[in-house]
């Protein structure tokens, strides 16, 4: 008998995905679509003895993820796109002091306050960092509630293993939609000693965590550090999942709860004897560019978002291809099944 | 094997509720589901909603736009999602608050569930009324299973509210089977 499935939602797995995780510290302020994510944890994280902080704002929570983190602990904070925006000079500062930390965002419409609808607009944001200063953060991108549930656990391994920012980047449907979910296992690795942590100096040569170097060289070098982990990070921790590859002519690239619809017009397509694949990254960054590095592949490639193509640039520079097709909404519309079925009929014609 | 069922009403009718059991109860029966709520104003006091896929293999999008049932328990959900029954879909309303509905390919059940609902004394378990007959129309899920979700999410020592749904379960499937 295999382990006993619950029915949850995204964001609720999330939180449960990091309390198993051994999250001693959460801070968030209440935002739609995510906001059973935050009652999640004001519920729960008490009760496991962990410390749950609904902060006075954004910027409050992400600065407390920051001291948490600083002092040696497991901490995540959690919103969606418009909060998200508000926490970007924490996470440039977290990233340049080089701190583990989870940042869930649930994306909404935007820009501006936008709306509550589901989107993926704020990819760029994401994988190119939305605050200031030359850093990255790794960006997960969970198409599934279990997935949601396994790669936070994930994410809290990889923000220890290399002192870094991990983003969980969800949309409204993954956050709000109920699915079963397999809680197996119950954490994402020991935490790691953190012989860096500021837990106090006594008989010690103090620790020193800062983003501020005033010194002659000292930005450039620590800067030049981050490049070595990213360039590191980059080599080893791509992630995608492939669907038909092999033979395929036009390939469907899409991550979250995009790809769910997408690979629901690639069986119906196949079924049909249309010769079409799927790339979903997993890991929006590092892009898992391999996936479309493949010696002799002559496909075309259709990416499916909800943005206006804001993941096309990075299947451009991946695949090489100067031409990429793209089929899009956002700002409360989700592409079809239907549609997506329809674009690619009228381009293998 | 898909179905994809819309279940709409006003706040307060217990739409979410409905859909929650029967996606909790095909996921007992070892189907795969998902279940995806209205979660924008609408939720306080206006048209509610929520969308139960139920499948045999992995689901695709939970948002849907051809359903395969609509239950409607107010005359704005009629209104709102009557178009979103699929041909040879099935469209369940509540004649209680529902006004008359007729389109070519959509099977239609019209039962006046909120007044079988306070005949049984609880005006509460309309949803639950509604569900049986979903599951006596479409056999899809087992009642068993529904049962299991009974006992699994009353509050314990609330008898007399197990009883209540389970009554209006069993009136519900009635309404079909006769």
């Amino acid at each position: 008998m295999s382990e006993k499935r619950i029915l949850m939602s995204g964001n609720e797995a999330i939180a449960e995905g990091a309390i198993r995780a051994g999250c001693a510290f959460y801070a968030g302020y209440p935002i739609t679509p995510q906001n059973e994510l935050i009652a999640y944890m004001a519920k729960n994280m008490p009760k496991a003895g962990r410390v749950f902080i609904q902060a006075e704002s954004e910027l409050a929570a992400i600065n407390m993820v920051y001291g948490a983190s600083a002092a040696g602990f497991r901490a995540m904070t959690s919103s969606s796109s418009p909060g998200i925006s508000l926490k970007q000079e924490g996470i440039s500062y977290i990233s340049g002091a080089q701190l583990p930390a989870i940042i869930v965002n649930i994306m909404r419409g935007g820009p501006g306050l936008g709306n509550i609808a589901p989107a993926q607009s704020d990819y760029f944001q994401a994988t190119r960092g939305g605050g200031h200063g030359d850093y990255r953060l790794i960006v997960l991108a969970p198409a599934s509630v279990q997935e949601a549930y396994d790669l936070t656990r994930e994410g809290f391994a990889l923000a220890d293993k290399y002192r870094i920012a991990v983003m969980i980047l969800g949309d409204g449907v993954l956050g709000q939609m109920m699915e079963p979910v397999t809680l197996a296992g119950k954490n994402a690795g020991k935490p790691l000693p953190k012989r860096w942590a500021l837990t106090g100096c006594k008989d010690r040569k103090p620790n020193v965590v800062k983003s501020f170097f005033m010194a002659e060289g000292g930005l450039e070098k620590a800067n030049l550090d981050l490049q070595k982990k990213y360039k590191i990070i980059e080599k080893k921790e791509k992630r995608y999942e492939g669907l038909f590859l092999k033979d395929a002519e036009l390939i469907l690239v899409a991550y979250g709860t995009t790809a769910r619809i997408a690979k629901n017009a690639l069986f119906r397509l196949r079924g049909k004897g249309r010769k079409v694949g799927l790339i979903r990254p997993i890991s929006l960054w590092p892009f898992p560019a391999d996936a479309f590095r493949m010696p002799g592949r002559k496909a075309r490639y259709l990416t499916v978002e909800m943005s206006y193509g804001q993941m096309v640039e990075d299947v451009k520079l991946s695949s090489g291809c100067a031409e990429v097709d793209f089929l899009g909404r956002s700002g409360g519309g989700i592409p079809g099944e239907e549609e997506i079925v329809n674009k690619v009929n009228r381009m293998m014609i | 094997m898909i179905e994809r069922v819309i279940i709409a009403g006003s706040g307060g009718q217990g739409v979410m509720l409905l859909g929650k059991v029967l996606a909790e109860a095909a996921m007992r029966q070892g189907w795969q589901v998902s279940w995806f709520p209205a979660y924008g104003p609408e939720v306080r006091g206006g048209t509610s909603y929520c969308m139960v896929v139920i499948s045999d293999r992995q689901i695709g999008s939970p948002y849907i736009d051809n359903a395969d049932t609509v239950i409607v328990l107010n005359n704005p959900s009629l209104e709102k999602f009557k178009g979103k029954v699929g041909n040879k879909g099935m469209l369940i309303a509540n004649s209680s608050l529902a006004g008359n509905f007729t389109a070519s390919g959509v099977k239609l059940l019209s039962f006046p569930f909120t007044d079988i609902a306070m005949k049984i004394g609880n005006i509460k378990v309309t949803n639950m009324v509604v569900l049986g007959c979903y599951l006596a129309a479409k056999k899809i899920v087992d009642r068993g299973n529904v049962l299991k979700v009974f006992d699994a999410m009353a509050p314990s020592g609330k008898k007399e509210i197990l009883a209540a749904n389970r009554m209006a379960l069993q009136e519900g499937e009635r309404l079909v089977n006769g």
